[in-house]
């Protein structure tokens, strides 16, 4: 059989983790919150969604409860960064060291067990259409979901006046209170959707990707998530197609390894990382590039005077 | 309107004995004011006299510990700004609260108490802003535009929701001569229209040209109401600063050698909404003082950065006392004889968390500070008080940490140590931004005895009076260009603000040519 179509079809599993932690990331971005603890958030839904699956059998209840842990940690997050205006980028990490150890210990004893695989879904009539079925029709929920997800982030970030709110903080906080806008408010929500979004990603992982639980099994997931929203200069679409660059090439490396191409495995399993540091170099040669779109107040704690 | 027009009419907005108190200060006390429809009241008062708190207590911005506010006859209580549009309260404020990234549409519609579709809002704003004169194409972004278009957003922006009062927060200091006519037509118009306004300025001219009625606080109080048409400026200045204003006195005198040369400076900007320099020709000589005039915004920050070393450019671009320094950095060029008080004053002028002595070392290292690498802390202490004596810094003593200054004390202290070094070529921005009247004085006059001890100075200003006052010669610094410079003596105001807005040949015989017409009428004078 063709290679192409199964590689193009795993590429697309591959990215659909990094596309909700990345689309999650850049709302919390636009509103001016720097949240580094994607990865931390990403093993803790691995691990929720992984047991609840487990234990309930239903992987929907999975990647709810998932959603929901991830989000208990980001509003740990927004409570120190916003209410106690703690250093965003400290406290971002202090949650992925906390989320990595966390997780660790919760999933102990799930190492190894088996579940479910949220299978794909068949569409009468359309699943059976040769190769097109295969590329377009026979993907699991949450793929559809993450395109849904595209189109909905990129549709308020562009269109809808709460987005418009939501950018305008990120750009300029003293202003956005001062013509009454809760900056708070709409910076816990932006931080409390990421944190979903990382949750349902890490979910993918341990209930899609490989149906199992191993300890620090996002491999640096939600950190190729941020290089993409800054690689994607803040904008959905872009962020999607680097997801898929970076899944693509993900891929391109296990098929190649597979073919017994005479290159190291060690440089190939590299590949992706290379991949990204390469696209970044080059996105980031014009410094304008960023400095034109980056949030401007970026990492930056706010404090109202009144 | 005249007075007579709406002597008549019920006050629109009555304030009684209003008092806000902060942990160290009394910002207002028992101020009471009140204003018809159609009647440009003018708050008149120095830096820190409470002018701006009165008004967010009347934007609902901060709440009033004492006293009441009565509007169209009934007590009110405005908890917050979004009240205070509802009631019809509109306010420009000084520092524009516009978002840079965004279109003038989208920051409209961000303001808006409710959401109206762009397909409206677009037109309607175009509609608004013919109507008074204030063109605005609601599509741009606001950072491709000037201060003075911002303005006009600012003030579309609040008239949209038609507003019965209208507090406009110091709205000249950013325009030009020419800008600031067309804002008062507007503004006129509009109380024609029957709003009120509330005029926020420490400009006694522009308030005698404008308002019908004014109210003067000192030192958080009511010092005074007048008639400013009535009023003199002298009259007016009593009733503000309490006392009477001393005059600078320039003598002229002979400027020496060439102490700084800029010729043909070019430098883009690496910020995006920056402004890039453009074929900067300047020369200031020893014992006199050269002005640069010109809206913010226009490359006086990028200026100051090529000049101070912190941006560097080509080593011939920039001749200091006759050595080219373009490649210097600001250590070296301290080294040559060179200070500078930037425009920022905390974080570039000073740094905030430290002492006034401390800060005093960090640009005075080479007086007798440091010796071998060891800090002398008794003659940097000296060096401090000494500073801190000489230009009546208000603070706890040496020791009191740069930011808990007032930004005028902390101004003093930075003009006061970097004329103390007895420089051989001084920049200055913004000197007195900022500052009260008294201290702006006296940082004018330790200016003029610099120039007159043969230091050769640059002051780059927003202050039109304040350069034609100190200033030898002036020059107009305009996106990113530098006129001819002329003799305050020989413009005008008109000419000045004809320049401020671009209008001035750029090239080299161009200048020269105007340098000759210079002479010849300068030669016909004689």
């Amino acid at each position: 059989m063709n290679p192409i179509v199964p590689m193009i079809a795993s590429t697309v599993v591959a990215a659909t983790p990094l596309i909700y932690a990345a689309l999650g990331e850049t709302v919390v971005e636009r509103s001016g919150v720097l949240n580094l603890g994607i990865e931390g958030m990403m093993l803790i839904g691995a691990v929720t969604g992984f047991a609840t699956t487990y234990a309930t059998g239903s992987a929907a209840l999975g990647f709810l409860a998932a959603a929901c842990a991830a989000v208990a940690l980001s509003l740990l997050f927004g409570f120190l960064t916003l209410n106690l205006q703690t250093n965003q980028v400290a406290t971002g990490l202090a949650l992925t060291l906390f989320g990595i150890g966390l997780s660790a210990f919760v999933g102990y004893n799930y190492a190894g067990l088996p579940v479910n695989r949220l299978t794909p879904i068949t569409i009468p009539g359309l699943t059976a259409i040769p190769v097109v079925g295969d590329l377009l029709f026979h993907y699991d929920i949450m793929v559809y979901l993450s395109i849904a997800l595209f189109v909905g982030v990129q549709w308020f970030l562009t269109k809808s006046r709460t987005g418009l709110t939501l950018r305008a903080i990120g750009e300029s906080p003293s202003v956005a209170h001062s013509i009454g806008k809760s900056v708070l408010k709409t910076r816990y929500l932006a931080v409390m959707f990421g944190g979903a979004m990382a949750g349902i990603a890490g979910a993918y992982l341990s209930l899609v990707q490989t149906p199992m639980w191993v300890e620090g099994m996002s491999a640096g997931k939600g950190w190729i998530a941020l290089a993409l929203v800054v690689f994607g200069t803040w904008k959905p679409t872009r962020i999607v197609v680097g997801a898929y660059l970076f899944g693509g090439v993900t891929q391109f490396q296990l098929f190649a390894q597979g073919f017994g191409l005479p290159i190291p495995t060690e440089f190939l399993s590299m590949l992706p990382y290379a991949a990204t540091i390469i696209v970044l170099v080059i996105i980031c040669r014009d410094p304008k590039t960023i400095l034109l779109n980056q949030p401007a107040s970026l990492g930056r704690s706010f404090h109202s005077a009144a | 309107m005249d007075q007579s027009g709406f002597a008549n009419l019920k006050p629109r907005l009555v304030l009684t004995g209003i008092t806000k108190r902060y942990p160290s200060v009394v910002a207002n006390d028992d101020v009471s004011l009140s204003i018809r429809p159609g009647e440009i009241h003018a708050v008149l008062g120095e830096n820190g006299a409470g002018k701006s708190t009165l008004m967010k207590m009347i934007y609902g911005v901060t709440k009033p510990d004492a006293g009441t506010i009565m509007w169209n006859d009934q007590y009110e209580t405005i908890a917050a700004p979004a009240q205070a549009r509802r009631m019809g309260i509109g306010m420009v404020f000084q520092h524009f609260s516009l978002f840079e990234t965004l279109t003038v549409w989208e920051n409209i519609a961000l303001a808006l108490d409710e959401p109206v579709p762009t397909a409206k809002l677009a037109p309607r704003i175009t509609e608004v802003s013919e109507k008074y004169g204030l063109p605005v194409d609601p599509y741009r972004l606001v950072h491709s535009m000037s201060v003075g278009e911002r303005q006009r957003v600012e003030i579309v922006r609040c008239l949209l929701q038609e507003p019965k009062l209208l507090i406009m927060d110091e709205p000249t200091s950013v325009l030009t001569p020419q800008a600031v006519l067309t804002l008062f037509k507007t503004l006129r118009r509009l109380a024609a229209e029957g709003c009120s306004i509330l005029y926020i300025s420490h400009k006694l001219d522009e308030i005698r040209a404008l308002c019908d009625t004014a109210t003067v606080l000192r030192g958080g109080r009511v010092s005074g109401t007048a008639i400013p048409r009535n009023e003199t400026n002298e009259g007016l200045a009593r009733m503000m600063i309490g006392g009477e204003l001393a005059e600078c006195r320039l003598t002229p005198r002979e400027a020496k050698e060439e102490r700084l040369k800029v010729e043909r400076l070019s430098l883009a900007s690496p910020d995006p909404f920056g402004t890039s320099l453009k074929e900067i020709d300047l020369t200031v000589r020893s014992g006199e003082i050269l002005g640069i005039a010109g809206v913010s915004g226009n490359g006086q920050k990028e200026l100051m950065t090529a000049l101070s070393g912190e941006r560097l450019s080509p080593a011939s671009m920039i001749k200091l006392l006759g050595q080219p320094a373009g490649n210097f950095n600001p250590a070296q060029r301290r080294a040559l004889g060179l200070t500078f008080v930037p425009e920022e004053r905390l974080g570039r002028g000073a740094v905030p968390p430290m002492s006034l002595t401390q800060n005093a070392l960090l640009t005075g290292a080479r007086k007798g500070m440091v010796q071998r690498g060891i800090i002398h802390p008794s003659v940097m202490k000296a060096f401090s008080k000494n500073v801190i004596e000489r230009f009546k810094v208000k603070c706890g003593g040496d020791q009191s940490v740069a930011s808990s200054l007032s930004g005028g004390n902390l101004q003093k202290f930075i003009v006061g140590r970097e004329t103390m070094l007895q420089p051989k070529m001084m920049i200055v921005a913004q000197p007195t931004w900022g500052v009260d009247v008294g201290a702006a004085q006296l940082i004018r006059q330790a200016l003029i005895d610099l120039r007159d001890q043969g230091v050769a100075i640059l002051v780059i200003s927003e202050e039109l009076d304040e350069l034609f006052a100190i200033s030898d010669r002036l020059a107009v610094i305009a996106d990113g260009r530098v006129s001819p410079s002329v003799k305050p003596a020989e413009t005008s105001i008109e000419q000045i603000g004809t320049w401020m807005s671009g209008k001035f040949g750029d090239r080299a015989d161009d200048r020269a040519a105007s340098a000759n017409a210079h002479l010849e009428t300068a030669n016909a004078q004689a």
